[in-house]
């Protein structure tokens, strides 16, 4: 895939909360917040980052591999999907509802391609990584594997299981990213249970921390993830601490957790598209 | 001992060291299987394996969930994992773990489980699981298989490393009869018909096959024909061996180390339910947990020897 420029880029990243607000609103169901808050992220790692295959293969050797932890951001996901040319774009319409590839929490049961594993049940998409990454060492498979885990959910002890056993088998073709809001369902995290000091606890976990500070500009995002990548390789299993803000690109829903798991009715969903432009066409 | 015995033995060996050995012998023969293990490589006679193929094995230290979710990543990547934990850490505590990342995603991962039931002996309840084989024979997609000795255990080792999809593997601790063939073929879902019998089948799985071995020596002397069935599997259940013994015998009796709550004679009591009721009588533990001892004093104590079988049968017998 011919790179393309951030322009170009960042009118995907519109589309694309464009498709999470409308998948959502159909069904009345979802979580827009977060995938609003990581439309960057998707969007510069399937279409700028990953040497990647849309046509499908489990195993996925000789490619880099992008999982999601954090379930409940599979809104973005499947668009992202999508429209990097996983599966046809109208499908999004299918999103949650019965008989559908696009479950609620993403799955491998229905067979939708970019789809390796179900997550949705928190803290344990990090382990799988490491699972994959040590496959591609055995095999000497030099692509790199991606995963994306939520701040909330860094709260869940499997994580820092799997944090500790990254870096003390120096599984160093792995590159986590932290989806950075400050928010969880029932508030903020310092109110609900203060993450406190992240760098601090990943270096002392024995991980590199790269810290992407404006998660919503597409060039600070594509240039942190060019960082990480830079940063593997070298014994250590790398972290970004990716700063974005839930909910954004809609000002009312922007900076509260009030729309983690709530979706817009037919009014806020017209104020919202209001706000974004249709680049790409609709589903 | 006196009894006529259709099944001898002349060498006692812990089914553990069978799983160790098919495991290494597995390895040997596909370089894809690989090793995981939560800190008891020594208990679960994964050693062998690990120092054999020192690149395909991962010590992932006191994490259970880690170590699931590792398995099947590096199922993901075409590996075939073997984890292996005590029985309790394989199941109960990692469920969630099994149930999303192994289960609901179809992942080619086998759990591997020593020390199950009552027969781990002097360590007591908190490491004698008795839920274990209702809780994965509950999850969809989940091959369940308990194993009856050293060479059926090895046996079964090795054809899960040819069978693509999740699998538990039930074995435990204790020095045990080693009664079946060391050649034995291993058939994933096919129950074996060790001794024929009339008046009663005896359906068994694990260490309690050798139980009702001695049982129905035991109730032949008394002119009582038990058939015993050697159940592996308990899912895919053999439905269609348990009804023709049934159909044959007319009553039977179950026997596990396990809970007698979603155990295996409960999978048998569905089959008949559904397709020739019949009397059923239960060997295996009432709704409780179990307590330090030898395995023989446990098995004793709970219910759950040749003993306790052979009343079961005749129990059986007299509902029909």
């Amino acid at each position: 895939m011919a790179k393309q420029s951030i322009e170009q880029l960042q009118k995907i990243a519109t589309q694309l909360r464009r498709d999470v607000l409308r998948m959502v609103h159909a069904v009345q169901s979802g979580h827009p917040g977060a995938p609003l808050g990581c439309a960057e992220f998707f969007v510069a790692l399937y279409f700028d980052q990953l040497h990647h295959n849309p046509d499908f293969k489990m195993d996925g050797k000789g490619e880099d591999l992008f999982f999601l932890s954090n379930g409940h951001l599979s809104a973005g996901w499947y668009s992202v999907l999508a429209r990097s040319g996983y599966f046809p774009v109208e499908e999004l319409k299918t999103f949650r509802k019965l008989n559908s590839r696009l479950q609620g929490h993403p799955a491998t049961h229905e067979h939708l391609p970019g789809i390796r594993v179900a997550s949705g049940s928190l803290g344990q998409g990090l382990s799988v990584a490491l699972g994959v990454a040590q496959a591609k060492k055995i095999d000497k498979d030099d692509k790199l594997v991606y995963i994306l885990l939520g701040d909330g959910e860094l709260q869940e002890g499997q994580i820092w299981e799997a944090a500790m056993y990254a870096a003390h088998q120096k599984v160093d073709n792995l590159i986590a990213t932290v989806d950075y809001n400050g928010q969880q369902i029932d508030g903020p995290t310092e109110k609900i249970m203060d993450l406190k000091n992240l760098k601090a606890k990943w270096e002392a976990f024995g991980w590199v921390v790269n810290e992407i500070t404006n998660g919503n500009d597409m060039k600070s995002v594509l240039e942190g993830l060019e960082k990480a990548k830079e940063l593997s390789g070298k014994g250590k299993p790398v972290v970004n601490l990716l700063y974005t803000e839930m909910g954004y690109g809609v000002d009312f829903m922007v900076g509260t957790h009030k729309w983690h798991g709530s979706p817009p009715n037919d009014e806020q969903l017209a104020k919202a598209l209001g706000q974004l432009e249709e680049t790409l066409g609709d589903y | 001992m006196s009894l006529d015995l259709k099944f001898t033995y002349t060498e006692k060996k812990d089914t553990r060291s069978g799983f160790g050995d098919g495991f290494l012998e597995a390895g040997r023969r596909n370089p894809n299987v690989v090793g995981l293990c939560a800190d008891l490589i020594g208990s679960l006679k994964m050693g062998d394996f690990q120092k054999e193929f020192p690149e395909r094995f991962f010590q992932t230290g006191i994490a259970e969930a880690n170590m699931i979710g590792i398995s099947a990543g590096l199922s993901i990547g075409g590996k075939i994992p073997f984890a292996g934990t005590f029985a309790n850490f394989a199941t109960g505590r990692v469920y969630d773990q099994i149930r999303q990342s192994v289960a609901y995603s179809d992942k080619n991962v086998k759990i591997c489980a020593s020390h199950a039931g009552l027969t781990l002996g002097e360590d007591g309840a908190t490491h004698q699981i008795l839920e274990d084989l209702g809780m994965m024979k509950m999850l969809p997609h989940m091959t369940v298989i308990n194993p009856c000795d050293y060479n059926q255990t090895k046996a079964a080792t090795l054809a899960i490393a040819e069978y693509e999809g999740p699998v538990y593997l039930r074995f435990g601790r204790p020095s045990w009869p080693i009664f079946t063939p060391a050649d034995q073929k291993f058939e994933i879902g096919k129950a074996w018909k060790m001794i024929d019998g009339k008046d009663v089948t005896i359906f068994a799985t694990g260490h309690l096959v050798w139980e009702a071995v001695v049982a129905e020596a035991m109730l032949r002397e008394e002119g009582i024909s038990a058939e015993v069935i050697n159940i592996h599997t308990i899912k895919p259940l053999d439905e269609e061996a348990i009804l023709e013994s049934v159909k044959k015998t007319g009553c039977a009796v179950s026997a596990e180390e396990h809970q007698i709550n979603g155990g295996l004679g409960d999978s048998i009591a569905q089959t008949l339910i559904r397709h020739n009721p019949a009397p059923l009588e239960y060997v295996g533990v009432n709704d409780s947990f179990g307590e330090s001892g030898t395995p023989t004093q446990l098995l004793e104590k709970y219910g759950l020897n040749a003993e306790n079988i052979v009343k079961a049968a005749k129990a059986a017998i007299a509902r029909k």
